[in-house]
């Protein structure tokens, strides 16, 4: 009789492997718990994303935290004064490593509206604390700050820890600008031919 | 129709309230810096009058920091102090200016003074206060007179002409 080994056959649905790093980066990205901090207009639209029609919480991270000690990313959504400025310093460093920043809104990315006059507003919050994405608009669609949220997903899972790994970002699968549909673009042609007529 | 300026007149003299526009859109009254207080509380207590609510306080910095564009700027530099008043008893408006210097005793950076009228009209606290911190005007006798809009640690007025917007403010770059 030959035997077979005890252990063949008895795991077959149960035992997943996987390694260390992959599932450490599967865990942070999916559960990344954003602080509830809000300063300015932008702050409408980040509540509006985390709201039911867009709803941030199918990619796990829709639990708002209302203590940066429990939160990892701190989505930067408004107009940072120099007042703030401070707060801001402050919030951050209460949070634990690793811990993440979203830079939403042309007011936080380099002052937006107030580059020029606004003698009250910091001209980028990277000039206050480091950033990991930029979502640009005034104020940005929730989709945008969806997409935000899945280029700093992308970002946590590119991040290797074994000894020499180097963190490679991955390219977006597709460009930041929508291509016509085939139809609409040949009906598009035909209206550019006969103006030329 | 009353005359707010005749009553006015007529109460304390020509070396307080100094002049009058009866054209402009919003007429206004200019009175002396130093008896603001008192005309004030006049307004408000008098019966033909009752201005029981501050509508506004502000001022209005005249000053070209343009040198090339100084010779047809239309003032001499000076700072005015704007007082909207109105009356839900009497129906009545009224708008008080008063005229300073940009600086006490020019000396740059020094704030010229008028006294409050925070104790008269609450409101006029806050108004008081944010007119402090972005022009630069000191109010005699406010309670608590600190910036409002501004860091507490915060050099100069933005809202005036000629600031100079500093370099950093603890270490963030501002331009
Ligand atoms: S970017 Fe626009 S919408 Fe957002 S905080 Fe600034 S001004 Fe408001």
């Amino acid at each position: 009789m030959n035997p077979t080994p005890w252990i063949d056959g008895r795991f077959d649905e149960n035992v997943i492997t996987t390694s260390l790093e992959q599932t450490m980066n599967w865990a942070r990205a999916n559960a990344c718990w954003p602080m509830t901090f809000g300063i300015a207009c932008c702050a409408i639209e980040m509540m509006a994303t985390g709201a039911s029609k867009y709803d941030l919480e199918r990619f796990g991270c829709g639990a708002f935290r209302s203590t940066p000690r429990q939160a990892d990313l701190m989505i930067v959504a408004g107009t940072v004064t120099f007042k703030m400025a401070s707060r801001i310093k402050r919030l951050y460093e209460q949070m634990p490593d690793p811990k993440y920043v979203i830079a939403m809104g042309a007011c936080t990315i380099g002052g937006g509206p107030y580059f020029k006059y606004g003698y009250h507003v910091v001209k980028g919050v990277d000039l206050v604390v480091p950033v990991d994405v930029y979502v640009p608009g005034c104020p940005p669609r929730p989709e945008a700050l969806l997409e935000g949220l899945m280029r700093l997903q992308d970002k946590i899972q590119s991040k290797r820890m074994t000894r020499g790994g180097q963190d490679v970002l991955p390219v977006p699968h597709h460009l930041g600008h929508v291509r016509l549909p085939e139809d609409a673009l040949a009906l598009e042609l035909e209206f550019a031919g006969e103006r030329q007529i | 129709m009353i005359s707010i300026y005749d009553i006015l007149l007529d109460r304390f003299g020509d070396e307080v309230i100094v002049g009058q526009n009866a054209e402009a859109t919003d007429p206004w009254i200019e009175v002396a810096p130093a008896s603001v207080t008192e005309v004030c509380e006049f307004l408000r207590d008098d019966e033909r009058l009752r201005f029981d609510h501050l509508n506004d306080l502000t001022a209005i910095d005249h000053f070209e920091p343009d040198p090339a564009k100084r010779a047809r700027f239309a003032f001499e530099p000076h700072l005015e102090i704007v007082y909207h008043l109105s009356s839900y008893e009497t129906r009545l408006r009224a708008v008080l200016k008063a005229r300073l210097p940009r600086w006490r005793n020019d000396k740059h950076g020094e704030p010229p003074a008028l006294p409050t009228v925070s104790h008269l009209w609450p409101i006029a606290d806050w108004h008081e206060r944010e007119c402090y911190d972005l022009l630069g005007v000191y109010f005699e006798g406010h309670p608590n007179l600190v910036r409002m809009m501004m860091p507490e640690d915060w050099q100069g007025h933005p809202l005036r002409k000629d600031y100079e917007w500093p370099e950093d403010y603890h270490g963030i770059r501002t331009q």
